[in-house]
């Protein structure tokens, strides 16, 4: 069953459509990500949900039920936001009971679920202090704890994670995956962060301009990406120009610029319909760099000359140009990484590539 | 000179022309009011140096300053009341306006440009017997003869707030706009309702700008004269018409000094007590 649709949904503003006719069904007990750059009409969908904006057109269900028309405090959503929007005035736990108040629970009850909920986010002993008394990662949980403890039918996160450190932001996905697993609450999370997209969702809708660009699960928006957009976005791609000239057996073969013949899986490349001009697309970290003259195992192979080194720790990102074409590759470093200038071999195993119509 | 040093005289530096200024215009002639009420008028008309009680037992102990002295804390309590009443509502909408605040906020600020007192007498030209409603009332054939609506206390308390909304409205302005409006929304989707969100979070945290707003509205109305001269009638004087009537009028200026300590010591008790429960901080910010 699923516990959020939204069918045909238009958002305008005036002039300005900010989100384009889109339907989704997001299943239950789901985490689902709506990622994009700022602008792509993600948080204007996530907030026709939670009900602090109205839909243009289109409808939306929350379990079955038509909630155009219901207010927010009716619809029993939990919220998060980014800058954690915690009462600066009430205790901790004056903060976490806040929603079951307006629910009617009786104060022993309700005293027992905020316990629990505390305990839940790993902050068992701060409901007496005041929320400019914890840190930003505290206050998320305790945000987060807020939200879980009313039971709600969909968990609304909007970028929670985006104010805090990078350090911190990395331990607190890993631990709001686990209580969104725990709790099994239906989830739509909203984030510019492709990595944390990829690390905790079950189904990543990408967007852009408005319009839904691909929705899968992380490896197949990752590795098999339905536009340039999403090649792009997620991840660094090269993206070359070719053209489809047929198939064999279950792979299709591309004409490209610079690698000449590519045999594409079938399967990498499912809108690629008829013969014709199309894009073969290649994931950075899958263009290997091998000294010249290095022997060829069962992989193209092409002379290239290092234009720019990133050094990055545990990586480097080269630049790299082979005839007129700049390609970006992503190696894990072995030993010492090449320098500019040097003549390298570009390896590439086709069955690593993908294929996109040309728009 | 060591770094640190120079930093430190840095805000004396700054602070010293202001300083001069405070201590030369304020502290120094509230010194010679201070001395001047111990001094006494003689049958004369003349003062006489000294230090005589006389004025301060005048002052302190006839009913009839005890009286004006509460009428005036009566008045300025409405008029901080109705203030706060009708200044808070504007105050939301300014802060929760979106493009037009800066518009709001001028049009707020416009009343500044024309002096407090031709904006107390402009009520004459509304209220008075040939003003603008007895006129449009007559021309109606409501009323044959003009109803007399000026010079009582209703009109000074009417006048008091037309000075004194600005005021209010923008500190709870600062108030309000400084609280997070999302706090709102995690209020209304916790299951409150609009109305209950603001009861539980906004108003509670805009309770330091209401309370700013209040002791101005509050101090600058107990201390006004010009508004009852102009706009009440003979028995509306408040506190600060009686300091007017021993220093101008009567030329009693030692009986003056001691009646001007007095409603000065009642209103810095006010200030004192606000500072010590909420402090002045959230008053400079209203008034920055």
């Amino acid at each position: 069953m699923s516990s959020v649709t939204l069918t045909d949904i238009v958002k305008r503003f005036e002039a300005f459509t900010a989100v384009h006719k889109t339907s989704l069904d997001i299943p239950d007990g789901a985490f689902v990500t709506l990622l994009g750059p700022s602008g792509c009409g993600k948080t204007t969908t996530l907030r026709m949900v939670a009900g602090l904006l109205d839909p243009t057109e289109g409808e939306i269900l929350i379990k079955g039920r038509k909630v155009n028309d219901v207010p927010i405090h009716k619809r029993n959503l939990g919220l998060v936001f980014q800058n954690y929007a915690l009462f600066p005035h009430k205790t901790i736990a004056e903060n976490v009971a806040f929603g079951l108040k307006y629910r009617g629970v009786a104060k022993e009850d309700a005293r027992k679920r905020v316990q629990e909920a505390l305990d839940l986010v790993q902050l068992p002993g701060v409901g007496d202090r005041y929320p400019k008394q914890l840190s930003g990662g505290q206050q998320q949980r305790i945000a987060l704890a807020r939200a879980i403890v009313i039971e709600p039918d969909v968990l609304l996160l909007d970028e929670p994670l985006s104010a805090l450190d990078a350090n911190l932001r990395e331990d607190m996905r890993v631990e709001l995956k686990r209580i969104q697993e725990r709790i099994g609450v239906t989830t739509i999370f909203v984030t510019h962060d492709q990595s944390e997209a990829l690390a905790m969702s079950d189904q990543i809708v990408v967007m852009s301009n408005g319009r839904v660009e691909q929705v899968g699960p992380p490896e197949q928006v990752y590795n098999t990406p339905a536009s340039e957009f999403v090649a792009n976005f997620l991840g660094a791609s090269n993206i070359l120009p070719a053209r489809h000239v047929g198939s064999d057996g279950d792979a299709v073969l591309l004409d490209a610029d610079t690698f000449g013949r590519v045999a594409v899986p079938a399967a990498k490349a499912p809108n690629l319909a008829s013969e014709g001009p199309a894009k073969l697309v290649i994931r950075a970290e899958k263009l290997q760099l091998a000294p010249s003259g290095t022997p060829v195992n069962g992989e193209l192979a092409i002379d290239a000359t290092v234009e720019t080194v990133d050094y990055q720790g545990q990586a480097v990102r080269y630049f790299v140009r082979a005839g007129h074409t700049q390609l970006q590759a992503i190696n894990m470093i072995d030993e010492r990484p090449f320098s500019e200038g040097a003549q390298v071999s570009l390896r590439l195993r086709p069955r690593d590539c993908a294929a996109l119509p040309a728009s | 000179m060591s770094v640190e040093r120079r930093e430190a005289r840095q805000p004396w530096i700054l602070l010293s022309p202001a300083l001069v200024a405070v201590t030369l215009l304020l502290f120094v002639p509230l010194l010679f009011i201070v001395v001047y009420s111990f001094w006494l008028r003689t049958a004369t008309g003349a003062d006489q140096a000294g230090f005589f009680l006389d004025n301060w037992n005048e002052a302190l102990t006839d009913g009839f300053y005890r009286d004006i002295l509460l009428n005036t804390l009566k008045i300025a309590a409405i008029t901080t009341i109705v203030c706060a009443l009708m200044g808070y509502p504007a105050a939301y909408f300014i802060a929760r306006s979106r493009g037009n605040k800066a518009i709001l906020l001028l049009l707020l600020m416009l009343p500044f440009w024309i002096s407090y007192i031709i904006r107390t007498m402009s009520w004459i030209n509304i209220l008075g017997v040939s003003g603008a409603v007895n006129s449009i009332l007559i021309s109606l054939g409501i009323i044959n003869e003009p109803i007399q609506m000026l010079y009582n206390e209703t009109t000074v308390i009417l006048g008091l707030v037309h000075f004194l909304l600005p005021f209010m409205i923008l500190n709870v302005f600062v108030s309000l706009d400084g609280i997070d409006e999302t706090l709102e929304d995690a209020a209304h989707s916790l299951g409150a309702t609009r109305w209950q969100s603001f009861l539980e979070v906004t108003l509670p945290l805009s309770l330091p700008g209401l309370a700013a707003g209040g002791l101005l509205c509050f101090v600058l109305g107990a201390g006004t004269y010009i508004t009852p001269l102009v706009l009440g009638g003979p028995t509306d004087a408040m506190f600060a018409n009686l300091v007017f009537e021993a220093i101008i009028t009567q030329l009693n200026w030692p009986l003056g000094s001691a009646l001007s300590l007095m409603l000065l010591a009642v209103l810095g008790a006010l200030v004192a007590i606000y500072n010590r429960y909420l402090g002045m901080a959230q008053l400079m910010k209203g008034l920055g």
